[in-house]
């Protein structure tokens, strides 16, 4: 690691000792980058921006926010209307969390795209995965804390999940809640997870970029970089470019904050908990309902496991089989760009899971179309659902075999020179004006 | 343990009970709220004449438990209005230096009393039924502003073959369409000292302006704050992205 030119003297004392000037001018402003990242690129920092947003709105309001199934409503209440600023801290907090998931979302399908999972990138993938899972912990978690009918009805049926697995499942429960209903001892425990594993996340967060700058980038041809042609410095390249994507994603996310901070929350919650009356239609938060879908839409036995059970194992493997992705897609060539038949199934998924979303958010006994009764959303349910497992299961490891992938170029700059040498207009970068 | 797979299989099956006991509803109109749109404001009279309709019309029964007095100031009462209407309630206190629980005029700093004592009280004194607070109910339905104007306007004469249970009333807007509670609102049921007339109508609507603002009284702050944030974020994206053309131009050449 070659020491940085620095001229002042307090800065080359410090890092003479503690080498931090030395390592940003090395992980911030040298690290080469491809030079043809297009937006879907910018997701990545995006989220870590909205993951240091979230912790710090959420420090602010655990200041306020008492744990108790007596005051935890009310006391989010004196948030929204007694703490100064307070309903601005809450409505980033609450739009910050769907915000999160968009984005992650969005990156997971970047990845998916140009075949970021792909070697020598699994770890960061599969660290990814880890992110996901510890997001969605958390985001779970946090719907719980404001203490309405969905976050009491929410933590009953998700927490009776667990009671799925055999012989030790109900046990598993009551140590969940912390007694024999979801209760004071559950809203505390949740609280105290929900404060502990943003910062779990964090440290997941350092890892994903430690296994990042190790190999760098992918990039949109997916081909490995060959040398200087292809790679810019990471500053001020990308540094302005991810500071303009924040810009939009900001005007973006005000608007819900500003004009529609319950836009994507669920009335009820504003009911305070009752466990005395269940809410009519128990939905979970948006961003769960693509495996809430996975999860409902197994109604049948098989062997000695029942329903119940192989819904909640299929949710969870919906997760799991992106661990082990990168050895499901054998196909060498990263980018479906390059990818005749995966890049057409690609786009099939991407539309497989929003009709997974929709319907987790109908009633699986309701007819899709009105006036075709005998079409449920459980029925679609089960198709997609089929879909997504025959996607990652078997169409991948069938397409690492007989798809034919289009020709590589030799390198980066090279489709950008063939171009017209005009960079902006290079095929690597659709999303960009001329 | 046998309760906990009932909630689970209760939860499966809980899509089928709500669409039959949702399916009769109308969904309510989409009102004009001054509330609404991008610099959307609450309108002072309608929120005074809303606060009387509550004070002499729901306070009977419902509560109000997350406003104080002093938040009326918010709705363009000066101090003194509020001083006077918090002392004319009467709040229950202690206990004192006896250890006696007493009773003393409100203070602007209090919470609105609540029509009764607790629960039990409340359902005791209306048929079972329980008559819910009031503070969050726009935002607590599905249609806020909109369904409450709707509930309040869309009583009827019980429609061809439905049967009404005694204590019951038919509702258009109200799921499942019988409500316990009778029509709340009669024509010229109370006297504005505006000289507006009293129609159910314009009670209706200021009564949701009024309920509108205790569920979101920081509506006007919010939406005055978004536009200087979308103003500022817009103008910065803008010269971003000026900067991100210039910087990458440097490459192209």
């Amino acid at each position: 690691m070659s020491k940085t030119n620095q001229t002042n003297s307090v800065v080359k004392w410090v890092d003479d000792r503690l080498p931090v000037f030395t390592f940003m001018q090395h992980e911030l402003h040298e690290y080469p980058t491809p030079k043809n990242l297009n937006y879907f690129w910018n997701f990545g920092s995006l989220a870590g921006i909205v993951l240091v947003t979230m912790i710090v709105t959420g420090i602010v309001l655990s200041m306020h926010y008492t744990p108790h199934v007596d005051y935890a409503f009310d006391s989010v209440e004196r948030i929204m209307r007694d703490v100064n600023h307070g309903w601005l801290i809450r409505y980033v907090h609450m739009n910050g969390a769907s915000a999160f998931f968009i984005i992650v979302f969005i990156h997971i399908f970047r990845g998916l795209y140009y075949g970021s999972y792909k070697a020598p990138r699994e770890l960061l993938w599969m660290l990814g995965v880890l992110i996901l899972l510890l997001m969605m912990a958390t985001a779970f978690l946090g719907y719980v804390l404001p203490w309405g009918q969905m976050s009491f009805w929410g933590a009953t049926v998700i927490t009776n999940l667990f009671s799925a697995i055999p012989l030790i499942g109900e046990p598993i429960v009551t140590w969940l809640w912390g007694g024999f209903s979801v209760d004071n001892a559950t809203l505390n425990r949740f609280f105290s997870l929900h404060f502990l594993l943003p910062f779990v996340i964090v440290g997941v967060v350092v890892l994903h970029i430690v296994a990042l700058h190790t190999h760098g980038s992918n990039n949109p041809v997916g081909i490995d970089t060959t040398g200087n042609d292809d790679q810019i410095p990471f500053h001020p390249y990308y540094t302005v470019k991810d500071l303009f994507g924040l810009g939009v994603f900001l005007v973006l996310f005000s608007l819900f904050v500003f004009y529609a901070p319950n836009y994507l929350g669920h009335p009820d919650n504003y009911i305070p908990a009752d466990p005395l009356q269940t809410p009519p239609h128990i939905v979970p938060e948006w961003y769960f309902l693509p495996f809430y879908a996975i999860l409902r839409s197994i109604t049948f036995d098989i062997w000695f496991l029942d329903a119940k059970l192989l819904g909640v194992i299929a949710m969870f493997a919906s997760i799991g089989l992106l661990f082990i992705l990168p050895w499901l897609d054998r196909s060498p060539v990263r980018s479906a760009r390059f990818r005749p038949i995966y890049r057409q199934f690609y786009w099939v998924l991407v539309i497989d899971c929003f009709i997974l979303g929709i319907v987790g958010a109908n009633s699986p006994d309701d007819p899709v179309f009105s006036g075709l009764d005998g079409f449920q959303f459980i029925h679609l349910g089960m198709m997609s659902t089929a879909y997504y497992f025959f996607h990652f299961l078997i169409l991948l490891p069938l397409l690492s075999v007989i798809e034919k992938p289009d020709p590589l170029p030799a390198s980066i700059n090279e489709p950008i020179l063939g171009g017209g040498g005009n960079a902006a207009l290079a095929p690597g970068k659709p999303m960009e004006k001329p | 343990m046998h309760k906990l797979a009932t909630i689970v299989s209760l939860w499966m099956v809980i899509a089928s009970g709500h669409s039959l006991a949702a399916g009769s509803a109308l969904v309510p109109a989409k009102q004009n709220w001054s509330f609404n749109g991008l610099f959307g404001t609450f309108d002072r009279g309608a929120l005074q004449r809303g606060y009387q309709v509550y004070n002499e019309v729901c306070a009977g029964c419902h509560g109000l438990r997350l406003v104080a007095y002093r938040n009326l100031t918010e709705i363009g009462l000066t101090e003194q209005q509020v001083k006077k209407i918090a002392a004319s309630k009467t709040v229950k206190d202690g206990p004192n230096d006896e250890g006696e629980m007493y009773e003393r005029s409100g203070r602007p700093s209090d919470r609105f009393v609540m029509p009764f004592a607790n629960k039990n009280a409340a359902r005791a004194a209306n048929n079972g039924a329980y008559p819910p607070d009031l503070s969050l109910m726009v935002k607590a339905r599905v249609g806020g502003a909109d369904y409450l104007y709707g509930l309040l306007t869309g009583y009827q004469e019980t429609k061809k073959g439905v049967e009404i249970p005694e204590g019951m009333y038919y509702n258009k807007y109200y799921p499942g369409n019988l409500i316990a509670m009778p029509s709340p609102l009669v024509e010229e049921g109370i006297e504005y000292p505006d000289k507006t007339k009293a129609t159910v109508k314009q009670m209706a609507q200021d009564v949701t302006v009024f309920l509108s603002w205790t569920a979101e009284p920081e509506i006007e702050q919010r939406k005055r704050l978004g536009i200087k944030v979308l103003l500022f974020l817009i103008i910065l994206t803008g010269l971003l992205y000026a900067i991100k053309k210039r910087v990458w131009s440097q490459l192209h050449n």
